[in-house]
């Protein structure tokens, strides 16, 4: 059914969410539920990691444009990695790249953030 | 293509299978995968939009989607009887001014608009709402 799965690690002090299958009104409450939970540790170099992720609606975006202001607010990002050309033309189509970092390859983003300190 | 009518719960876990009905249609109608998953896309956000707006997430009410090809198009109708709303007041999004102000929600219109050739309303006051996104045929 309505599958969508988040598998969470840390890599060189960088918290990667990796995200898996569809992420849609009924399965955007997981991802929320995932920025919240790093938001409240103070967990903010977050980096998205959107390999599997197979389809993206509105309701994905929100959580983004929901959760950016609070992360940048405690001085770290949310940047977005590896996403299919599908999923990244829906980004697009809503000017996302202007206001999120999109990389081709994970280890970019995090190697951006240790460039950073 | 025949007309096809799928009646669902007005619940967000039906949202996969109305894609999937969807995708299914405009695949015999000759759509490629990205056009596909286009109309797939801006159905979803019409039927969320039922879920969380006409019907405030009420499960019980149904919403009907009907797909078939007229005239040259292809589209899909979106029928549900929950709160009416005036069309005219959905404004389009000026997205920069829009992602800089860090706001969430009232994208899903401005995407069903990005994604079909036309998107169409009829509302019946009291009694029906129907949106109906527009796609030409490919040739």
């Amino acid at each position: 059914m309505n599958e969508f799965k988040i598998a969470q690690r840390e890599a060189s002090n960088v918290n990667v969410l990796e995200l898996r299958g569809y992420l849609d009104a009924h399965t955007a409450p997981k991802l929320e539920e995932a920025f919240q939970t790093l938001l409240k540790t103070n967990r903010t170099n977050i980096v998205v990691n959107c390999k599997d992720l197979s389809y993206i609606s509105s309701a994905g975006l929100g959580v983004f444009m929901a959760y950016i202001e609070d992360v940048r607010n405690k001085s770290g990002d949310i940047k977005l990695t590896n996403m299919s050309n599908k999923v990244y033309n829906v980004f697009d189509l809503l000017g996302f790249p202007l206001l999120y970092e999109i990389f081709k390859d994970e280890s970019e983003a995090v190697k951006k953030f240790n460039d950073k300190k | 293509m025949k007309k096809q009518t799928l009646k669902i719960d007005s619940k967000t876990e039906q949202l996969i299978t109305v894609r999937d009905f969807v995708s299914q249609a405009a695949y015999a109608s000759g759509f490629n995968d990205e056009e596909v998953s286009k109309i797939a896309l801006a159905v979803d956000e019409a039927c969320t939009n039922v879920i969380k707006h006409a019907y405030q997430y009420d499960a019980k009410k149904k919403i009907s989607i009907t797909v078939g090809d007229s005239n040259g198009n292809f589209e899909v109708s979106i029928v549900d009887s929950g709160k009416q709303f005036d069309p005219k007041k959905i404004k389009q999004p000026d997205m920069k001014e829009y992602l800089s102000s860090y706001r969430r929600g009232g994208l899903g219109v401005y995407l069903m608009k990005s994604l079909m050739d036309k998107v169409e309303y009829d509302i019946e006051p009291g009694k029906r709402n129907q949106v109906r996104l527009i796609k030409q045929l490919p040739r």
